[in-house]
């Protein structure tokens, strides 16, 4: 069958609509003007610029630890609840369960940001803890909703992971929490890590039920960004896009290097396989 | 379990534990096991604790604050059930709901959230659907790298990708100046601070989540079906109307709740990209909390949306569902 | 008459090969399901399985002696891979109990239980080396390190892989897989051995070839194997006896020879090989012989064994292809029209070591005969469209009520 060319030349044309303002972002990132729509020449201005804002450097590195904590707790939490989703049958309370975890992947923000303050307040209230609004707070909140996006991501590998392979594991003596830690963990591990990158960047990011939940001294990097822009264009944030699409990119880079140089080893082992 | 005697025993050397003498461990396992009290249980109580915690439990607390009256304080509301001279005294008050009915605001707010979310989720899916189809349709070994390039940018923050839509969209933006160079515009078009940029902002932004649902449904489709719908003297319109689409409906559903649920209640592109005119009622719950401090208003607002939303979140459970009973069905 | 005891030499063709009494001792021939003393080594006692609505186990009771190589047979759905899920202990039986050396195993989680399986899928753990996946049984069981290691050596060395042991199981074929996950499961000594489809994932040739090598291993070690399978040529080749199972419920249980001669059903006579039914009705019903009329089969069929039936009862005699013979001439032992029919030759397929004729009686009936190919093809006497003599001896017929 003659295959049509069309959906190739929209795919083209649906990556350059996702790809130009981010490439635009980095061109102009080196734009010596103000402007940042007419090139006067190549500068590195604003990326000077951005190493100097102390408010914003502090914000950065404040939402990295949020996000590496996040990460942390949402791999745990989100591992098991996939793995409750995944491995457990019907136990009481699926269905709840099920409806809580697949809810804040569409949730609007705004919702869950309004409900876990008013939860923190109240619980203040009542126990007085936690006591004021905080990075505690945040990380919290972000755990919540970024668990069960880890969750997702380890229940579709537990699903296509071979059953038997556990049951194996057991027949041969291993009781569950062993079988979990020495068979499954180590087999999902590439999804855990997926996992946690995902809760990380998704809390690195999180601008709306940040503002919610944080307090006076929690600033994160999405509030400063989101404040400066919000009154106009401020090109320092140009050089900080092209550091976040730099990052990515190498990162994704490295991780597709490795990943094919993988895939050629295992190919060339499994063209091999059994002879001596 | 006891450790067996070294292999020399030429039969069986696994001992059953009903016949080995019980040790401390086994006993102990077997009470915690008749009351219910596994490591499975434990694993359950975990996650299912937390959300219960950080999830059911907040949306209670909206409920009753939604019905609380303002107040100027920390925090801004009075206690719905006080005592008061021994005697229990209770304010429960609608007028936050009243509110939202009696101030056009809120409800051209809620329609045109829903005309935005829905005009923009048609958007992703035209736009969506035929790269989804290319990238299932090609070959298999590219597959994997564009996958990628579609999830790419959402690894990239979201706030600078709207970002760069500003410095595009803007009166002496780039997408002006090269209609204006190219002499199809005579004087620069508005777009930046009005709907027509919310549109672009939310099709842009989400585009991936509606690609990938779509992906995952095109992929799993058995291409012979098309070849033997060719076979059989369908032409590739039809047999693509009649064969992928139906099939992929799942994908288009999954893709669409996913675009469609968050884009209603959506605060940082109406934003930064609306003007002030556009009415969205994430916005506008924003500015009764951050602005107004009303904080049973902006309860009640997130009530109403979410009533508006139970039904496509219970749609896109449903769907989400099928995956996770393949789980359950064992 | 599933008891019925074999009274002719097993033909080598059917029997279980190497199952020869030599090698479990000279003398003694091993049967321990017709020696009363015997204690059954597995016992299941009116064990059901229900999911839901569904029957997966209906009511099957069973008994396996120690060293049996012991199939179950079944199609797709026919409950075969439950009851062997619950020997496991991967499932727990809705009713009924299991019982295994004596030890009822109600509640026994699989990690507590002397039994191991081998997966249709092998289950090899992929991020461990064909060493780690042999030892790990022992592992989990706190065997002193040197004799974990001189455990898997010996083990890797029964199965032919030990220059493969630092291997990953990706770097293996297929047979290489299989023999990994036999070691696997022999390593720890099981009371009992599982085999779910042990050969399915394998080619025909090398399946062939596994076959024998799987009953040599099981005589070497003595291990008692419960084998599923829907292959009926595997389990006919390999097995001591064999349970053929239908929804859930076992049809029949035998040796491999009682299973294909002296089937006690309808559906074993046509689940295992192919088989001509007649319908009839019984006109005697002696001690030592039956005789039925049959209006298909076109004339009257006397069988050397007893119906157990009043005359005038409705019922099948089933003949195999094989017992079958085809003639051009009346046959001269044909007596009184018995066991002698005619019919015209439709169909003649040609398989090289055989020929199976389909030929076509009176009554419509289609008869299906096969005959090996003694002589060349280009002598062939018979051919389409010849009108041919049906025969068969008194005992190759098997009486059947349902």
């Amino acid at each position: 069958m003659k295959k049509s060319r069309l959906p190739m030349v929209l795919l083209g044309v649906g990556l350059a609509f996702l790809y130009l303002p981010i490439v635009l972002l980095v061109v102009y990132s080196f734009n010596d003007n103000r402007s940042l729509t007419v090139w006067t020449g190549a500068s590195l201005r604003w990326y000077h610029e951005l190493i100097q804002d102390g408010q914003m450097l502090e914000a950065a590195w404040l939402s990295l630890r949020i996000a590496f904590a996040t990460a942390c707790g949402a791999v745990v939490l989100g591992t098991l609840a996939g793995l409750m989703l995944a491995r457990f049958g019907a136990f009481r309370g699926r269905a709840l369960f099920a409806g809580m975890i697949s809810a804040p992947l569409v949730m609007p923000e705004v919702i869950m940001g309004l409900a876990l303050l008013l939860l923190f307040v109240s619980a203040e209230q009542l126990i007085g803890w936690p006591a004021g609004r905080g990075v505690l707070t945040i990380v919290l909140a972000h755990i919540t909703f970024t668990m069960s996006f880890v969750a997702v991501v380890i229940q579709s590998r537990l699903v296509s992971m071979d059953v038997s392979l556990e049951e194996a594991a057991m027949d041969l003596g291993a009781r569950p929490a062993k079988v979990f830690f020495v068979i499954t963990l180590p087999i999902i591990a590439p999804a855990i890590v997926s996992g946690w990158l995902l809760a990380f960047t998704l809390s690195l990011d999180d601008l709306v039920i940040t503002s919610f939940v944080s307090g006076p001294g929690s600033t994160t990097l999405p509030m400063i960004v989101f404040s400066s822009i919000r009154l106009g264009l401020k090109p320092e944030i140009n050089a900080l896009a092209t550091i976040v699409v730099a990052v990515v990119a190498t990162g994704i880079g490295l991780a597709g290097f490795l990943e094919a140089r993988r895939a050629r080893i295992r190919e060339r082992e499994e063209s091999q396989a059994g002879r001596v | 379990m006891p450790v067996p005697p070294p292999s020399a025993a030429p039969q069986p050397s696994a001992v059953p534990p009903s016949v080995a003498p019980r040790t401390l461990k086994d006993r102990v396992l077997r009470v915690t096991r008749r009351l219910g009290l596994t490591g499975r249980g434990g694993v359950i109580l975990g996650p299912y604790a937390w959300l219960v915690l950080f999830f059911f439990i907040p949306f209670l607390i909206v409920l009753k604050i939604s019905v609380a009256e303002p107040a100027v304080g920390i925090p801004p509301f009075t206690k719905l059930i006080e005592w008061v001279d021994g005697g229990l005294d209770v304010h429960i008050r609608f007028s936050g709901f009243q509110a939202l009915f009696d101030d056009d605001l809120y409800v051209l707010a809620y329609l045109n959230s829903l005309k935005i979310a829905f005009v923009s989720t048609l958007c992703c899916l035209f736009i969506g659907y035929p790269m989804a189809y290319a990238i299932a349709t090609a070959p298999e070994k590219r597959r994997g790298p564009l996958l990628m390039l579609i999830i790419l940018p959402f690894w990239t923050s979201f706030l600078i990708r709207v970002y760069a839509w500003m410095s595009i969209l803007k009166d002496e933006g780039l997408l002006n100046n090269l209609l204006l160079s190219l002499g199809i515009i005579h004087e620069p078009l508005k777009i930046l601070y009005t709907d027509l940029a919310v549109y672009i902002g939310i099709t842009y932004s989400y585009l991936p989540f509606m690609i990938l649902p779509l992906y995952a449904t095109l992929e799993k489709m058995d291409h012979t079906l098309l070849e033997a719908a060719a076979d059989l003297g369908a032409k590739p319109w039809k047999a693509f109307l009649t064969i992928t689409l139906p099939l992929s409906l799942p994908g288009i559903v999954a893709g669409s709740l996913l675009v469609f649920i968050p884009a209603v209640g959506e605060f940082v592109i109406p934003s930064l990209l609306g003007g002030s005119d556009t009415l969205m009622i994430g916005r506008e719950l924003w500015n009764l909390f951050f602005n107004s401090r009303d904080w049973p208003s902006a309860s009640a607002v997130a009530i109403a949306l979410l009533a508006f939303l139970v039904g496509p979140i219970m749609i896109f459970q449903h769907f989400q569902g099928r995956d996770q009973d393949k789980g359950a069905a064992r | 008459m599933s008891d019925a005891p074999d009274p002719r030499p097993r033909p080598a063709a059917t029997g279980p090969i190497g199952k020869s009494p030599a090698a479990k001792s000279p003398a003694v021939k091993f049967e321990p399901w017709h020696d009363p003393a015997a204690k059954p080594y597995i016992r299941i006692e009116k064990v059901t399985k229900r999911f839901g609505d569904f029957t997966a186990v209906d009511n099957v009771s069973l008994s396996i002696y120690r060293g049996e190589f012991f199939s179950l047979l079944g199609g797709s759905g026919s409950g075969k891979t439950t009851l062997l899920r619950m020997l496991a202990g991967f499932e727990q039986p809705t009713e009924g109990r299991i019982f295994i050396d004596g030890v009822d195993m109600a509640g026994i989680p699989p990690y507590d239980r002397p039994v191991n399986m081998m997966f249709q899928s092998y289950a090899l753990f992929p991020h461990m080396t064909v060493e780690n996946n042999v030892a790990f049984g022992l592992r989990q069981d706190g065997v002193p390190k040197d004799e974990i290691r001189t455990r898997v050596a010996e083990m890797l060395e029964l199965v032919k892989l030990t220059p493969f042991a630092k291997r990953k199981p990706h770097q293996l074929s297929g047979g290489q897989r299989q023999r990994v996950a036999l070691a696997r499961s022999l390593v720890k000594k099981p009371k009992l051995l599982l085999l779910d489809e042990p050969l399915g994932a394998l080619d025909k040739r090398l399946r062939e070839q596994t076959q024998f090598e799987l009953v040599n291993i099981q005589e070497k070690l003595g291990v008692t194997f419960v084998v599923v399978t829907h292959d009926q040529e595997e389990a006919m080749t390999m097995s001591t006896r064999i349970a053929v199972m239908d929804h859930g419920a076992i049809a029949q249980v035998g040796t491999p020879t009682e299973i294909y001669e002296y089937p006690n059903s309808r559906f074993t006579a046509e689940f295992i090989g192919s088989v001509n039914m007649f319908e009839g009705n019984i006109v005697e019903s002696e001690p030592d012989h039956s005789l039925i009329r049959s209006a298909e089969a076109g004339c009257d069929l006397y069988v050397t064994h007893t119906a157990h039936l009043a005359a005038g009862s409705h019922c099948w005699v089933a003949i195999r292809p094989e017992k079958v013979s085809i003639t051009k001439e009346k046959p001269a032992e044909a007596d009184g029209g018995r066991n002698v029919t005619r019919g015209v030759v439709r169909e003649i397929a040609y398989l090289g070591d055989i020929s199976i004729y389909q030929i076509d009686l009176a009554s419509g009936k289609r008869v299906r005969a096969t005959a090996p190919n003694v002589t060349r093809r280009t002598e062939l006497p018979i051919t389409w469209d010849d009108e041919v003599w049906l025969s068969w001896r008194p005992f190759a017929g098997v009486v059947l009520t349902d």
